[in-house]
């Protein structure tokens, strides 16, 4: 076990920066995920953690060894890839043992090792096949049974499961969740996807353009995103937002004319972004409502019902999350409330909260 | 897609025999020719059913030494042929998986440079370059040595670029993989390339094989003497389209001429016709 | 087309490549210069001096009756083995894709001629066509065929063209028949319901999607022509009668280790250089969308 500390690390391609010093000390035992769209950087900061990728500046340190240029099989940690990377003419045997044999490790060790771990994820009766008689979720275990032999100090999952189908997904993350409960190792999790970035982490780090918009626990980012791309990308539906400007007193004037009150002491005449989560609207009393929404479309999951529509006739399109069944026609005029407790005010111009 | 048009379903069947037919008799007339006596054979009115003199024949080619070879057998030049044919076909693969190893898995100062001079090889058959080849050939005191008859041949840009090709689709993870188990570059190379080329490997062997066996003007110029030459080539002397010709034992040859390059092909057949396809991509 | 992941390495790569690296200089670009060198060299008549001549030697080449005839014998013989090696080989094809039954059968016994040498695919046509040996010369004379190779320029050269394409008939097969089915089958149903009849459907659907492959057998079959079938001229006729059957190679050859006239043999290695060359050239820019060399 042991800590991760990235001090202000950066990567360039000649000329092209990707990474824009990235600080972040994780914790033992810390499940952290950085998640963020694709291009964002985020698999090459894994990989300069896993020493694949040259570091260009800053720093990583494993533990209290700076690790900059130790070799990735130098670097104690354990990879699983997106695509498993088996390797496909070894048996599931030869595969997790293949890295230990290297090492020098006893047959007896190797047996004890692979036998533990196949235990731990019920391979063992799969250990004489090869990667093209398993199926995919197989395979899955069986590139996390390769990293878990090596009882590396740090786990990399570089999104391990996109290649899976969305069933399968959820029963990995649980899976992969409860292994990293039960063996306590530091682990870094790459992934696209912020469901899954919700669930499995201690901590995420969303990072945008080579930049960590933001560092912090799931509910925190949740609660108080601290841009309006980390707002945008947490949460599904993702949260609506609208342009305005601040008003006199606290209150703020969205484009389509409707006014609402916040407080802050952001100064008036300030452009700005207002956010609300689509589960965050209520609907209000015909006299109560601070705006309306015409409805255009509305679907019926079971479980809560989205309404789709826009703010006032040809304003800004709206999300509405409602619990349950909600049958409501398409064209109606739904009186809303913006309860201020839920709303996000941001920059305009910076994109961060205000 | 089988016809459905049932009154012509057996046009395709009658085509392929015809076609089989052309394929297969002039090789079936060699081996009715090589049971034969050479007087059964001059007699005008050669049989279409094989004779009774297979195994005298065939025995007669492979341990008598030949006039016309100066006294070698034949067991000899098929002891030359297969020498050849393996020499260039290992050889061949040897050096291009070597090669295309270092072109794709590594980046070097040259290597685009060596990667177009293996290729320009593409373009210049040693028939072309006949006369001059021999004369470096000699240069170097290889006629006449095996070393004569297969060095010269075995460098390919064919398998260079069947291999490289095959690289290219090894997924950049396997290698990451294999870095973080600890494993190098040769001991990726042994352990993990190796075994995943086993199949390019067998097609290749099948054509290069095939290619060696089949060598005619390089052999033909690099050894002087019979002992030293190879079975396609010999039978040429063994021909003077005369009374003398021993016709029974040319035959023979022949057949033996075929039966080795045509053994490869058809045991590893399902690797061949693949790899020959993927081979000329 | 690059890898993305690489090995760190300053002399394994080079000691790796060294192999092929020495055997190809050595054995093809040396040759291939010192055939240029020589093609601008005059020796005199023992050997012992050379003088420099410019394009001498390819004036005298080109100015020489028997080359030109080389040549006029190479296209014919050229036209005729790719024709000949490449029609029966397409309609071969075409009904080995449609029958089921046998078709393993088929394809095998087609394969053979592949593992046959240009030079023994010579002898078995020869055995079958030698005069009053031959069981086809005989049948021919029977049919009152006035059959003597050995005299007939054309019918030597007939000999040759029809031994030479038998041996690359598998070739043309195996290609043919595996590109016949990677044309999707669902294309051939789509035409079906477009109504198109089988005829009709080969030539509007299958032989646009079979172009690649004719065009590659194509230039493969007239390098093939140009080169490996030094064999079957040399078994079977030896360039005769009187020259009718002797193609270029065949001149490189004779000119050069027989006649020793070094100067001209290597002038024309050069011509037929840059004739592979271009042929090369062509079939790459075709065949470049697919490899990305």
């Amino acid at each position: 076990m042991a800590t991760v500390t990235l001090s202000a690390v950066t990567k360039s391609y000649g000329s092209t920066a990707v990474i824009h010093g990235v600080d972040c000390a994780i914790a033992d035992g810390e499940f952290v995920v950085i998640v963020g769209p694709s291009g964002c950087g985020k698999s090459t900061l894994l990989r300069m953690v896993a020493g694949l990728e040259a570091i260009t500046g800053g720093t990583i340190a494993i533990g209290e060894r700076v690790v900059n240029r130790v070799e990735p099989k130098d670097r104690d940690i354990a990879m699983v890839f997106q695509n498993y990377a088996l390797y496909p003419h070894m048996t599931v045997f030869q595969n997790m043992a293949y890295g230990l044999r290297i090492r020098g490790l006893s047959k007896d060790d190797i047996r004890a090792r692979v036998d533990k771990a196949a235990e731990i994820l019920q391979l063992g009766a799969l250990l004489d096949r090869t990667p093209r008689q398993l199926s995919g979720g197989q395979r899955q275990r069986v590139a996390m049974g390769r990293a878990i032999v090596r009882e590396p100090q740090v786990f990399l999952f570089d999104e391990p499961l996109s290649n899976l189908d969305a069933k399968l997904r959820v029963q990995m993350r649980v899976e992969i969740k409860r292994l990293q409960q039960r063996l306590g190792t530091t682990s870094i999790y790459v992934t696209h996807d912020q469901t899954e970035a919700m669930t499995l982490a201690d901590r995420l780090i969303v990072l945008n353009g080579g930049v960590a918009e933001q560092i912090g626990r799931p509910i925190e980012l949740y609660e108080r995103p601290a841009s309006l791309f980390v707002a945008g990308f947490i949460g599904s539906p993702a949260m609506n937002f609208l342009d305005g400007t601040m008003g006199e007193g606290g209150g703020v004037m969205l484009a389509g004319g409707t006014a609402l009150t916040i407080t802050s002491d952001v100064a008036a005449g300030t452009a700005v972004t207002l956010g609300i989560r689509p589960e965050h609207l209520v609907l209000a009393a015909e006299g109560e409502a601070a705006a309306h929404l015409h409805v255009e479309m509305v679907e019926l999951l079971g479980a809560d019902t989205i309404v789709y529509g826009t703010l006032g006739d040809g304003g800004p399109s709206l999300l509405l999350r409602l619990n349950g069944v909600a049958e409501i026609a398409t064209g109606v005029r739904l009186p809303l409330g913006f309860p201020a407790e839920s709303l996000h005010l941001f920059d305009k111009s910076s994109g961060r909260r205000c | 897609m089988e016809s459905r048009s049932g009154h012509l379903a057996w046009l395709p069947h009658l085509i392929l025999v015809l076609g089989l037919a052309l394929v297969g008799f002039p090789i079936y007339v060699t081996f009715v020719g090589s049971t034969m006596t050479t007087p059964e054979i001059l007699s005008g009115r050669m049989s279409l059913m094989p004779g009774g003199h297979f195994v005298e024949n065939y025995l007669a080619a492979l341990t008598q030494g030949m006039p016309q070879l100066s006294g070698v057998p034949v067991a000899r030049l098929l002891l030359n042929s297969l020498i050849m044919a393996l020499s260039i076909a290992l050889g061949k693969m040897l050096i291009s998986f070597l090669s295309a190893y270092a072109i794709v898995f590594f980046r070097f100062p040259g290597r685009m440079v060596c990667f177009w001079m293996i290729f320009l090889t593409l373009m210049l058959p040693v028939e072309v370059r006949i006369v001059p080849t021999f004369q470096v050939t000699a240069n170097l005191g290889l006629i006449d040595t095996y070393g004569g008859l297969a060095i010269p041949l075995i460098a390919s840009a064919t398998a260079t670029l069947l291999f490289r090709q095959f690289f290219l689709t090894i997924p950049d993870e396997l290698i990451e993989a294999a870095r973080l188990d600890g494993a190098g570059p040769l001991r990726f190379l042994w352990d993990v390339l190796l075994p995943l080329s086993r199949t390019n490997l067998a097609a290749l062997f099948v054509i290069l094989f095939v290619y060696g066996w089949n060598q005619y003007l390089w052999p033909l110029l690099v050894t002087n003497t019979a002992s030293m030459t190879t079975l396609v080539v010999g039978i040429k002397s063994m021909l003077t389209v005369d009374a003398n010709t021993p016709w029974h034992l040319v035959m023979a040859m022949a057949i033996l001429a075929m039966v080795p390059p045509a053994a490869v092909v058809l045991l590893m057949q399902r690797w061949f016709v693949k790899g020959l396809v993927d081979a000329e991509k | 087309m690059e890898r993305r992941v690489v090995f760190e390495g300053k002399l394994l790569p080079y000691l790796l490549v060294a192999p092929q690296l020495a055997v190809t200089l050595v054995f093809f670009f040396w040759p291939a210069a010192e055939a240029v060198y020589f093609s601008t060299q005059s020796q005199d008549a023992f050997g012992l001096s050379t003088v420099f001549v410019g394009f001498e030697n390819f004036a005298t080449v080109f100015a020489d009756p028997d080359y030109l005839h080389a040549f006029q014998v190479t296209a014919i013989f050229s036209v005729a083995v790719t024709l000949l090696a490449m029609l029966p080989a397409l309609l071969l094809a075409v009904m080995a894709d449609r029958v089921v039954r046998f078709a393993a059968v088929y394809k095998t016994a087609l394969m053979l001629p592949y593992a046959v040498a240009p030079a023994i695919a010579g002898v078995l046509w020869l055995f079958l066509f030698a005069p009053g040996i031959g069981i086809l010369a005989n049948a021919l004379r029977w049919m009152g065929v006035d059959w003597n190779y050995l005299l007939n320029g054309n019918q030597a050269l007939a000999l040759v063209i029809v031994a030479a394409a038998w041996k690359q008939l598998s070739y043309n097969f195996l290609f043919f028949l595996a590109g016949l089915q990677a044309i999707p089958k669902s294309l051939l149903e789509a035409a079906s319901i477009d109504g198109a009849g089988g005829v009709h459907r080969f030539r509007t659907v299958v032989m646009p999607l079979l172009s690649p492959t004719t065009f590659f057998l194509f230039v493969v079959d007239v390098v093939y022509a140009f080169f490996e079938t030094f064999g079957v001229i040399h078994a079977v006729t030896g360039g005769g009668p009187s020259k009718a059957t002797e193609i270029l190679i065949y001149k490189v050859y004779y000119d050069g280790v027989v006649g020793l006239d070094l100067g001209g043999s290597s002038a024309q290695s050069v011509v037929l250089m840059i004739i592979v060359i271009a042929l090369t050239a062509v079939q790459f820019r075709y065949v470049e969308r697919k490899v990305h060399y």
